[in-house]
């Protein structure tokens, strides 16, 4: 069910009276049963995956969680009877049970994940390789997968740190699970926020529903009048590398970076907005990463969820752990700076290369991924030449031109390394890029060039217009939430914001026939 | 309290211009089908009749461009109405027909075969200048639910905006002209007249398949039925033209099926003879249309078919008739005019 379909409208104008309209203490199986009808919705094959996860998932939290009792319980028993050394081996033993547990449960949600994202390209190697078919070749990303599976492995994993209990009904598992908002493009949420909010009772709130109409408008504007709208013309530049290259390089690098802020934070938007008509808080995954001055800076403002993600679960732990720590000790004799740095560059490439990964099968994700921890080190190597020059040149540093260009540079770095996404194999990634630096066409792009993309001018000056409405909006958030300000001005005016967004949406939004309902781009990660 | 109520004023005015916009960007972005693709504007037309008919004629291209009321009214005064449009699937006619039957119970209704060949939607846009000017009724609900191609969606029939939201950008002096303007007809009781001449030319053989689509069928079984409930006579016809085909066996379906069900088939192909038809002189467009002259000579020959057969009424003489084609006779013969010395180069 897309977003941006009738059905995902009805299916909401449904479901929030009748959660609001139904006694409070089962308003979360009334939740748990709307988000069974949307995960069916969108075929069995998935709602069996995900009913797998919840299963293993929920089993997994629950034998840590009794091994965590057991051992409790034992080490008391054992307390005055046994040594140290006794009670330490018993507790050894109680958590490699534990680790075992958990690696079955991360190895059949992880091995899911793997096969749906890479059995086409294992499929193709295979094929190629040896004339077989493989097993998983056929299976498509089933909806929400990434998302829901990082979020219900992040609650087994707090599980099994001791950071929350298990949970006891599986069905509140379940809920967690499948919240529909957060299966199209998430963000991945955690159990104790997100999961609790759900379970917890929710009076209606006129103004709480405004404002989250408010939001939610605000997410379908960015992504039917700027996001689909400029997707014409990045698919157009994608699909032809052969044509398209030198300045038209450049005008796709800056289209798909607006294109991709506007479908990702729209639809996040969308997500946020859906919870809070449900009285739901999710957390926010964007916080103006366009304005951000370093690559490190950007990636902390956008898609926070899966940095997060990626930092509790994978990094810190990575740093920290057995392997890094001998491998630190064993680089001492190299001087203390290198034997600092090993584990940090090795975790940092190695959470680069699962978000790569994380994001698709193909080679040109893991490349996107890499290059982006390779920017963040030599970002971190560079530091000090940086605090120099800014010693130097203190007045420059601190002024609005330098602030402008570090955006400018972070903006024109990132869509850089994005080019990656756009193309199907590392090969046309790279010529495309360095054909800026070899063709010289302006005169190609403004001569009816742009016009070719599919898109005629005034779609262009639509967009545009969009671009700089989202650009003046963010600028303006940095004096606190546009809409807490909307509110501020009354009720009247709230509603007459709502109407005037929904009213250019109608308008200049690209839906209906003859356009192609586009799913959300992080969809399909 | 004072406060809540001023709230809800308040509200209830930005909900009334914001739908007062919305309706007035509707009309400004619909097609208005009057200077451009008017063949849109056919449908819409049928409401504004003020007297009611003893003939019907419904079906595509070749009813609308083959027969005209006027003559049939002043050489025979048989009054009669066009329910056509372009490329009129054979359920839109059903529809259609069923929507006239609202207003009123014509004595015969004609049908034109060549719709047949399809049994399944074929294109959005025809769909919309057949429908958009359709009077909203179950007719109109079944006629969308029978017409939507892939991709089309229920609402954007209801809330035309959603369809036409793009024109916005790309709007014409026609749009704004007939913004709150209707605009003349552009038919002639559903007849749309062509006065230019192009003979018939060779024309490509099409692949085809032997048999007529199950599905047209079972949508002539039902304007068969409604007209059998309504005690109306049902006449198929297939108007002469010479392209697209009407092969053979297509011809014997129908034949059999007219036989079956009892009523009148006319093959017009093989009355061309007879009714003074020549494809050199009586078309405007190589022989799948013809034009004024060949619509007149056909509705000539029709016209004595149908009363000999059906002994329908002469109305002229009748004070309301009289009036209402004297009018239309007198724009038919202007815009007879007008298209020959447009022709001319006048």
């Amino acid at each position: 069910m897309l977003f941006t379909s009738w059905a995902f409208l009805l299916f909401l104008a449904v479901l929030v009276p009748v959660y609001f309209l139904v006694p409070k203490r089962i308003q979360w199986i009334v939740l748990l049963l709307f988000n069974a009808v949307f995960v069916c919705a969108a075929g069995v094959l998935g709602a069996v995956f995900m009913v797998v996860t919840i299963g293993t998932v929920y089993a997994a939290s629950r034998a840590i969680d009794a091994l965590y009792s057991r051992q409790r319980e034992t080490l008391a028993a054992i307390k005055e009877t046994h040594t140290k050394e006794e009670r330490k081996q018993t507790r050894l033993r109680f958590e490699k049970r534990r680790r075992l547990v958990l690696i079955a449960c991360l190895a059949v949600n992880f091995g899911i994940l793997f096969v749906l994202k890479y059995g086409a390209m294992i499929g193709r190697f295979s094929a190629a390789l040896f004339g077989t078919r493989a097993f998983g070749q056929d299976l498509a990303l089933t909806m929400g997968i990434s998302f829901y599976t990082f979020s219900t492995v992040g609650y087994l994993l707090d599980v099994y740190r001791e950071t929350i209990p298990a949970e006891k009904n599986p069905l509140k598992l379940a809920l967690f699970t499948s919240f529909f908002p957060l299966l199209v493009q998430g963000p991945i949420t955690r159990f104790e926020t997100v999961g609790r909010a759900l379970l917890e009772p929710h009076s209606f709130d006129g103004q709480r529903f405004l404002s989250a109409g408010l939001r939610i408008a605000w997410g379908y504007w960015k992504k039917l009048i700027v996001a689909d709208r400029l997707l014409v013309a990045v698919k157009a530049l994608c699909a032809r590398p052969d044509v398209y290259r030198g300045d038209f390089i450049l005008v796709e690098m800056l289209l798909y970076a607006a294109c991709l802020y506007a479908d990702f934070t729209g639809g996040v938007d969308i997500t946020i907005g859906v919870g809070e008509l449900l009285g739901v808080r999710i957390e926010e995954n964007f916080l103006r990463p366009y304005f951000s001055k370093s690559i490190s800076e950007y990636w902390r403002r956008w898609h926070i969820t899966l940095g997060e993600w990626f930092k509790r679960y994978v990094y810190y732990p990575l740093s920290v752990s057995k392997p890094m720590r001998a491998l630190s000790k064993g680089t001492r004799k190299l001087g203390a700076g290198v034997s600092r740095r090993v584990p940090v560059y090795l975790a940092t490439l190695l959470v680069w290369a699962l978000t790569g990964a994380w994001h698709g099968s193909r080679p040109t994700f893991l490349v996107w991924g890499l290059l982006n921890g390779a920017v963040i080190l030599i970002s971190e190597e560079l530091k000090p030449l940086y605090a120099r020059f800014h010693k130097r040149s203190p007045r420059l540093t601190a002024s609005a031109f330098y602030r402008g260009f570090t955006v400018i540079r972070t903006v024109l770095l990132l869509s850089s390394l994005r080019i990656l996404d756009c193309y199907g194999t590392i090969k046309e990634a790279f010529s495309s890029f360095f054909s800026m630096f070899t063709t010289w066409n302006w005169g190609a792009v403004f001569r009816g060039g742009i016009q070719s993309l599919g898109l005629s001018y005034t779609d262009y000056a639509i967009a545009g217009l969009g671009v700089i409405a989202m650009f003046a909006l963010s600028m303006t958030q940095r004096k606190g939430a546009i809409r807490l300000r909307i509110r501020k001005r009354g009720t009247v005016f709230s509603v007459c914001m709502l109407l005037v967004l929904i009213g250019t949406i109608l308008i200049f939004g690209r839906y209906g026939f003859g356009f192609d309902a586009s799913q959300f781009i992080y969809n399909r990660f | 309290m004072k406060r809540e109520l001023k709230t809800a004023i308040g509200i209830l005015l930005a909900c009334i211009v914001f739908f007062g916009a919305l309706s007035a960007l509707t009309r400004l972005a619909a097609p208005k089908y009057h200077d451009t693709l008017i063949d849109g504007h056919l449908t819409g037309e049928y409401y504004d009749e003020k007297t009611d008919h003893d003939v019907l004629f419904v079906g595509d291209c070749e009813v609308y461009e083959n027969f005209s009321p006027v003559t049939l009214y002043n050489e025979y005064g048989v009054t009669s109405y066009i329910r056509g449009g372009a490329q009129q699937l054979v359920w839109h006619s059903y529809y259609f027909l069923k929507d006239a039957l609202r207003a009123e119970t014509p004595k015969v209704v004609v049908f034109n075969v060549l719709s047949l060949r399809y049994g399944e939607p074929q294109s959005e846009a025809y769909n919309r200048l057949a429908l958009d000017g359709m009077r909203w009724g179950a007719a109109k609900v079944g006629a969308i639910k029978a017409s939507m191609t892939g991709g089309e969606d229920f609402m954007s029939y209801v809330f035309p905006l959603l369809r036409y939201h793009d024109r916005i950008t790309a709007l014409t002096a026609e749009d704004f002209e007939y913004w709150f303007k209707k605009g003349d007809p552009v038919s002639f009781k559903g007849y749309m007249m062509h006065t230019g001449v192009e003979p018939a030319a060779e024309t490509p053989q099409e692949i085809y398949e032997p048999n007529l689509p199950e599905q047209s069928f079972a949508w002539l079984e039902k304007i068969a039925a409604l007209c059998e409930e309504n005690g109306i006579a049902l006449v198929l016809i297939k108007s002469p033209s010479i392209y697209p085909e009407w092969h053979p066996e297509w011809d014997a379906e129908i034949a059999a099926f007219a036989k079956a069900h009892g009523v009148r088939y006319d093959n017009m192909i093989t009355e061309n003879d007879a009714i003074g038809i020549d494809m050199q002189t009586d078309t405007y467009d190589q022989g799948q249309h013809l034009n004024v002259y060949g619509a007149e000579k056909l509705s000539r020959w029709f016209g004595k078919v149908l009363k000999e057969a059906y002994g329908l009424k002469d109305h002229r003489g009748e004070a309301a008739y009289d009036a209402d084609y004297a009018a239309l006779t007198e724009r038919y013969e202007a815009e007879k005019q007008r298209q020959l010395s447009e022709e001319n180069g006048a």
